[in-house]
């Protein structure tokens, strides 16, 4: 290993004063050899020579602490003598200080002030809820065309966005439900007990679940499965640019990827509704069996009556919406991955955000408009 | 100490599966050289360049850098053998959510513990050096044109001043233009820093304008390792078919 280097002030012999280079002048070396220019005591003479035929080694980012050092000279006015450098060495450094890059150099650009920052960010936002907009109606005029001409429809895609989004999220949103079924049955029924109210533990397990949490939870569990896999997906074939050459094979890439991801979920999501309706009352029929004694027969007498055909469908009748949105935010954050691998995944997170985001206010929308229609 | 070997490889095999890549392949550079390893798709030039790198280990077969064997090499000695070379890979390969100068800084400020302000600095040299604009320091990779993207990833090969350069397909996807460019870059470097180059390329030019010597890679076996003039003219039916195409028949008689 070379020796760690060193710049010192010697005698050099001919009487003037002397800075002596020694050890591996070297890119590993550099913070060592930085502080010693900052704390480096100049002799008090108008003429230095240093001696570099002590020197070990050298390499660009040795020369460029000698170029600093030579640089330092002339802006103290002392005249400098060069002594014992070899000539490959006297031509690396010249090949830097070529390069004029000095002691200091611009600093990164400043980030914008905190006002800035919210000013565009508003802008941002905006910007982007009106490219929304604008993706939402391109994707409706594609689907009226294929409307127009159903053997643009692509059957295939559709049904494999069917099976993924749909029969593979059947365990997950089934076991997520149940335990949902389980903890409400559990909550309530501790309250229901202390009034002698057991029976109403169904009214509560059933309408819940049947009209909010089974198409709240499901959407939320398909947002961040399917959503985000839509997202990297199409973002992933932007980089690639396999978008690109579908647009100039005179494929449609709305026709051939967001509208079989749209219908499919838009049929895959109230299924895995119904299935989690039933997988959280069935949670709720384990708990309230085992802790109040109310089970399935009693689940069957009272279902009828505290679940009105209405507040079922109203139940069943978010979930196509939460497709649509869910779908829709997917393939267009998808669509605004730029050429970058840290694209794919700030996309992907603002997909999943933005899909629950809008699902859950959607669905307060939902709540307010119910009301006041008085359903 | 001049012939002394960076690189040795000795018969190297690699099978991926049933198909075997490398059957037997065995050569060296000496310091200061620049060598290029050709063949045609598929022959395994690229596989052979992650091995001599440490990417991929061969099945059997030994691989000296700098006199060390590195196809047994592990955890920290290998990776104080990866800080004594720089590797430029095919398309950069740069951290896409990194300026420029903070992507030449990073081999810096992690190996060399610099602080921000002289790791900075040291990464307008090295952009500098190899002759990018200053303004691209605080670019993207996203934001930079093919060349400028090339020499980018060159200057973070070169932060850490290494011994030895590795450049995979350096001139893929350039224009003749920025190819040559880039080409002269490399001689430039190689004079001033005394580097020593290994690179794998299809690029004719390329081969006759810089390579010392080049190794042609066919068959899992070395065809032919000599200089380009005398490559040329190997009797060797596949060395014969890349040298003796249209283009490298037109380049070989602007040489004479």
């Amino acid at each position: 290993m070379a020796q760690a280097p060193i710049l010192e002030s010697a005698e050099c012999g001919d009487g003037l004063p002397c800075l002596r280079l020694t050890g591996a002048w070297t890119t590993p070396h550099l913070a060592s050899l930085d502080s010693a220019l900052a704390h480096l005591r100049w002799p008090a003479s108008r003429q230095v020579v240093i001696d570099a035929s002590a020197l070990e080694r050298l390499d660009t980012g040795g020369a460029w602490v000698l170029h600093r050092l030579l640089t330092a000279a002339d802006h103290r006015q002392v005249e400098v003598q060069l002594q014992g450098l070899s000539l490959e060495r006297q031509a690396l450094l010249e090949l830097v200080r070529r390069q004029g890059i000095g002691a200091a150099v611009p600093g990164p650009p400043r980030p914008p002030g905190g006002l800035e920052q919210l000013g565009r960010l508003a802008i941002e936002q905006v910007g982007e809820g009106i490219s929304l907009l604008a993706f939402l109606g391109q994707v409706w005029l594609a689907f009226l065309g294929n409307l127009a001409r159903p053997s643009r429809i692509r059957w295939r895609s559709l049904l494999a966005v069917l099976d993924g989004a749909g029969l593979d999220a059947v365990p997950i949103v089934a076991l997520l439900s149940f335990l949902v079924g389980v903890v409400i049955a559990y909550q309530g029924g501790v309250q229901l007990r202390m009034y002698g109210a057991n029976i109403y533990v169904v009214d509560l397990v059933a309408l819940s679940m049947v009209r909010e949490l089974a198409p709240l939870m499901t959407a939320i569990i398909v947002a961040g499965r399917t959503g985000s896999a839509f997202t990297a997906e199409i973002g992933t074939m932007q980089i690639t640019q396999e978008v690109d050459a579908l647009r100039s094979l005179g494929l449609p890439p709305l026709d051939l990827l967001v509208l079989p991801k749209i219908f499919g979920l838009i049929l895959a999501l109230p299924l895995l509704t119904i299935l989690a309706d039933v997988a959280g009352i069935a949670g709720g029929i384990v708990m309230s069996a085992a802790m109040l004694g109310v089970g399935v027969s009693d689940y069957q007498d009272r279902i009828p009556q505290a679940v009105s055909l209405a507040s079922y469908l109203i139940g069943l009748g978010k979930a196509p919406v939460f497709a649509a949105i869910i779908a829709l935010v997917g393939c267009f954050q998808g669509f605004r991955v730029s050429n970058s691998a840290d694209s794919v995944g700030r996309q992907t997170t603002v997909s999943v955000v933005q899909a629950i985001f809008l699902v859950i206010v959607s669905n307060a929308a939902f709540s307010v408009l119910f009301s006041a229609l008085g359903i | 100490m001049a012939n002394e070997h960076i690189i040795e490889v000795e018969e190297v095999r690699t099978a991926f599966g049933t198909s075997r890549v490398h059957d037997g392949i065995s050569f060296s550079v000496r310091r200061g050289e620049i060598v290029g390893v050709l063949g045609g798709s598929g022959s395994g030039k690229s596989v052979l360049l992650r091995e001599i790198i440490l990417l991929h280990r061969p099945d059997t077969g030994s691989i000296r850098l700098f006199g060390r064997e590195v196809t047994r090499l592990e955890g920290t000695g290998a990776n104080q053998l990866r800080r004594r070379f720089g590797v430029v890979f095919q398309s950069g390969a740069l951290f896409s959510g990194l300026t420029v100068a903070e992507n030449i800084a990073v081999p810096l400020r992690e190996h060399l513990g610099l602080d921000r302000a002289l790791a900075r600095t040291v990464a307008f040299l090295k952009i500098a050096l190899v002759g990018l604009p200053l303004d691209a320091a605080d670019k993207y990779p996203g934001q930079l044109s093919g060349g400028m993207t090339r020499r980018a990833a060159l200057a973070r090969a070169l932060a850490l001043d290494p011994e030895c350069l590795f450049l995979d397909e350096p001139s893929a996807g350039l224009d003749p233009v920025s190819a040559e460019g880039f080409d002269s870059l490399i001689l430039q470097l190689r004079e001033s820093l005394g580097l020593t180059v290994l690179l794998v390329t299809h690029d004719l030019d390329s081969i006759w304008r810089i390579c010392d010597r080049a190794a042609f890679i066919g068959h899992g076996r070395v065809l032919g390792f000599d200089t380009p003039e005398a490559l040329s003219r190997s009797p060797e039916p596949l060395v014969r078919d890349y040298f003796g195409g249209v283009r490298g028949r037109a380049l070989r008689e602007i040489r004479e």
